[in-house]
């Protein structure tokens, strides 16, 4: 059982946990996640480590409500135990000293970035951060970002706050002025992190994306979280989860995320009286 | 009491069965177990042989003409004692035991009549303990101070452990799903082995000293270093076969295209059947092919025929005479409804334009000369392609070992199949201190194959930590 430490809400619909799991917080690297399980009943949700607390012996989860199982944990309050939390798992992210290295982060995407971008600021890198949401309140975590960036750039779909458009917006028009870093991590919905691979790929930017296919166990036994990279068959949970942007069959990734959606309607569905 | 003469020429009992159109609609169990009447009369068949051959049918050695003596003399706690005695496990392995190509092959009473049902028999009385609430906690050696980790709670990892713990060992158990029993949880479906008698063994266990911490993956929870460095002097490994082969054909990763291990952990592990009141969510079509001809095959085939689809097809590329699975599954399969397509093999998965499985399309094969391992290799007939209609595709073509823990673990040597260099007899690595059996180091086998394989590492570990106890003294 892991005890929740802390629970508070960043954004309509987006909740930050400081979850009990001493083991766990002792070895996690940035890029790495947890699976959990709520409850007897509850599916296995798969969410990327945030942060951790080895003393403490808690981690930092961020989440937005998107069905079932994220309104299932946003019930939980201080106090209320987890019933699994398994981890750490994946392949830490390749930390090292690039250079340049820009994080583009969307939506929720910047709570996963921020260990990373403080993991590239600790090696040494510049580090610039182009951080977007669809509207101003949805815009989290914005002093931990500026904490570990040399620069940050913010972009809202509908002009509430920061640069009017897409974080791809921002990111080409750099490029286009002649800046060339010289790595982009790219953590987000799956068209955004598609799209930034777009951006770059003319540049032959190295560009790494960190993939959120459907998982069940997370550890390599079933290939629910299968993809294609470069043509071959990658399991997300063993191999990544982060791919070289550039590699990545983003199409078939989307359909197979949208496997469930009616599934997902239905649950809904019998929620309600 | 006085012993009645035995009576081998008696028919054998027949193992009591839901009828097969009432039971391909539900997850409850199968097979309804023997009566008391049945086990005596079943275990009279016994001849008592003085040097009796089913022992060295059975991989973990049960002395079977003992537990029997006990069933004839209707003395049911005796046999369960006896029994207990060389295994922990009985519920388990007289249910997925293929027994006809074990114990009861060599039974000698099988020369001129049927064979002794003797996987019905251990079944009888395991449950008739745990149905009397008499479970008695088999005697524990005086603790030696040993702590043993064992890598996975399969059918392996479990042996070794009651075997360890019985011999006065600490044992720590390590596993990364959240519930104990590898196969036998995610994999073997609840109406051929109920979870609740996996948890129930598994709890025979923890009472018996073993301590199993769930949620840990070795290899990144912790590594097996972590494990010596934290004061352990031995290490089993049995973590199993667990990573799914693919066909490598196009349209593989189309939706509604699973593989076996994911099907099944959605169905038994997560009780997907039970959505939406479990939350974990499967999709079982009208029209499903299962592709393999393995236990696993069957399984898969029939559960998925339990979500009450049009049809399920079996589709496998050799014929029915060269299928691994036990022809008792085969048999179930069919009466249930499993349609088997053999010679088939699949060769393209085709899209409905929505990103969904439509179809298959498949080409006949005949069988040419014996390849490796013995069988008729399949040779695909020319021109002979055709498309079947589906929406739903299980890939059930086998399993070879994850690489994580070798791929974290110094001198830990691997074979260029993935699987485990280790002794046959000892389950001894190229790592001093580490063993390892089952599935890890055969490839995926059979559940009672990795049980004998974690009893003769428990003997082997038994042996390394002692000797090295004399050593030190």
């Amino acid at each position: 059982m892991h005890t929740i430490m802390d629970k508070r809400l960043l954004a309509p619909n987006v909740y930050r946990l400081e979850v009990g799991a001493q083991l766990i917080a002792e070895r996690r690297k940035p890029g790495q996640f947890i699976i959990l399980r709520v409850n007897e009943e509850s599916e296995r949700i798969p969410l990327t480590i945030v942060e951790s607390d080895p003393v403490a012996g808690t981690i930092v989860l961020v989440f937005q409500v998107m069905g079932e199982g994220t309104r299932l944990l946003a019930s939980l309050e201080m106090g209320d135990e987890i019933r699994d939390v398994v981890g750490p798992l994946g392949h830490p992210t390749e930390i090292s000293h690039f250079g340049t290295v820009v994080c583009v982060a969307g939506g929720i995407g910047v709570a996963p970035m921020f260990p990373i971008a403080k993991g590239m600021a600790d090696m040494a890198n510049t580090v610039i951060s182009i951080v977007g949401a669809r509207t101003r309140e949805l815009l989290i975590l914005q002093e931990e970002i500026h904490s570990v960036s040399s620069e940050v750039l913010i972009t809202t779909d509908d002009g509430t706050f920061g640069r009017h458009g897409f974080v791809t917006d921002a990111l080409k028009e750099r490029l286009e002025s002649g800046f060339k870093p010289d790595a982009v991590v790219a953590i987000g919905p799956l068209p955004m992190m598609r799209a930034v691979a777009e951006t770059t790929r003319p540049y032959g930017i190295k560009t790494i994306v960190s993939l959120n296919p459907i998982m069940v166990d997370g550890t390599g036994m079933c290939g629910g979280c299968r993809v294609s990279v470069g043509g071959q068959m990658k399991f997300a949970c063993v191999d990544g989860p982060e791919f070289d942007g550039h590699q990545v069959n983003y199409a078939e990734l989307a359909n197979r995320q949208r496997m469930y959606r009616d599934k997902e309607a239905c649950k809904i569905r019998s929620l309600i009286p | 009491p006085e012993r009645r003469k035995p009576q081998p020429a008696r028919p054998r009992q027949v193992m009591p069965e839901r009828p097969p159109l009432e039971r391909n609609r539900d997850f409850a169990e199968v097979a309804t177990g023997f009566t008391a009447e049945m086990a005596i009369a079943e275990s009279e068949r016994c001849l008592q042989c003085k040097k009796p051959l089913c022992i060295q049918g059975c991989p973990v050695g049960i002395d079977i003409p003992a537990f029997l003596r006990f069933i004839a003399d209707g003395d049911f706690a005796g046999s369960i004692n006896r029994l207990k005695e060389d295994t922990n496990l009985p519920a388990i392995c007289g249910r997925v035991c293929p027994q006809e190509t074990q114990c009861e092959e060599k039974c000698i009473v099988g020369k001129r009549n049927q064979p002794i049902a003797i996987g019905a028999l251990e079944r009888f009385v395991a449950d008739w303990e745990r149905e009397n609430g008499a479970v008695k906690t088999p005697v524990v050696s005086a603790q030696t101070g040993k702590r043993v980790a064992v890598v996975g709670s399969g059918p392996a990892g479990l042996t070794t452990a009651g075997e360890l713990a019985r011999r006065g060992h600490a044992v720590t158990v390590f596993e990364a799903l959240h519930e104990p029993g590898g196969v036998l949880v995610y994999g073997i479906p609840e109406f051929r082995l109920p979870k609740e008698i996996v948890r129930r063994e598994v709890d025979g266990l923890r009472a018996m000293g073993v301590e199993i911490r769930l949620n840990t993956i070795v290899g990144r929870s912790l590594t097996i270093d972590d494990m010596f460095a934290q004061g352990f002097d031995a290490v089993f490994v049995g973590s199993g076969a667990g990573l799914p082969h693919f066909l490598g054909i196009p349209g593989e990763n189309l939706n509604g295209v699973y593989s076996a291990n994911e099907f099944l952990t959605r169905m038994n592990l997560m009780k997907a059947f039970r959505f939406p009141d479990y939350h974990t969510p499967i999709h079982v079509g009208k029209k499903i092919a299962v592709f393999g001809g393995g236990n696993t095959a069957m399984d898969a085939a029939r559960t998925a025929l339990r979500m009450g689809p049009e049809s399920v097809k079996l589709i496998y590329r050799r014929s029915e005479a060269e299928m691994p699975a036990r022809a008792e599954e085969i048999h179930h399969g069919r009466d249930e409804g499993v349609e088997f397509v053999t010679l088939t093999a699949p060769v393209e998965f085709l899209d409905d334009g929505k990103g969904w499985v439509a179809g298959v399309k498949i080409i006949k094969m005949e069988l040419g000369e014996p390849d490796a391992s013995g069988r008729r290799r399949p040779v695909p007939i020319e021109g002979s392609e055709e498309i079947i209609e589906i929406d739903t595709a299980v890939i059930a073509i086998g399993n070879s070992p994850n690489q994580l823990i070798p791929q974290t673990t110094k001198g830990l040597e691997t074979t260029r199949h993935g699987t485990l260099i280790a002794n046959e007899a000892t389950g001894e690595t190229t790592k001093t201190g580490v063993f390892a059996g089952g599935d890890v180091v055969t490839g995926a086998a059979t559940v009672i194959q990795a049980m004998g394989a974690g009893k003769a590492a428990a003997a082997a570990i038994d042996d390394f930590l002692m000797k090295r106890a004399n050593a030190e003294e």
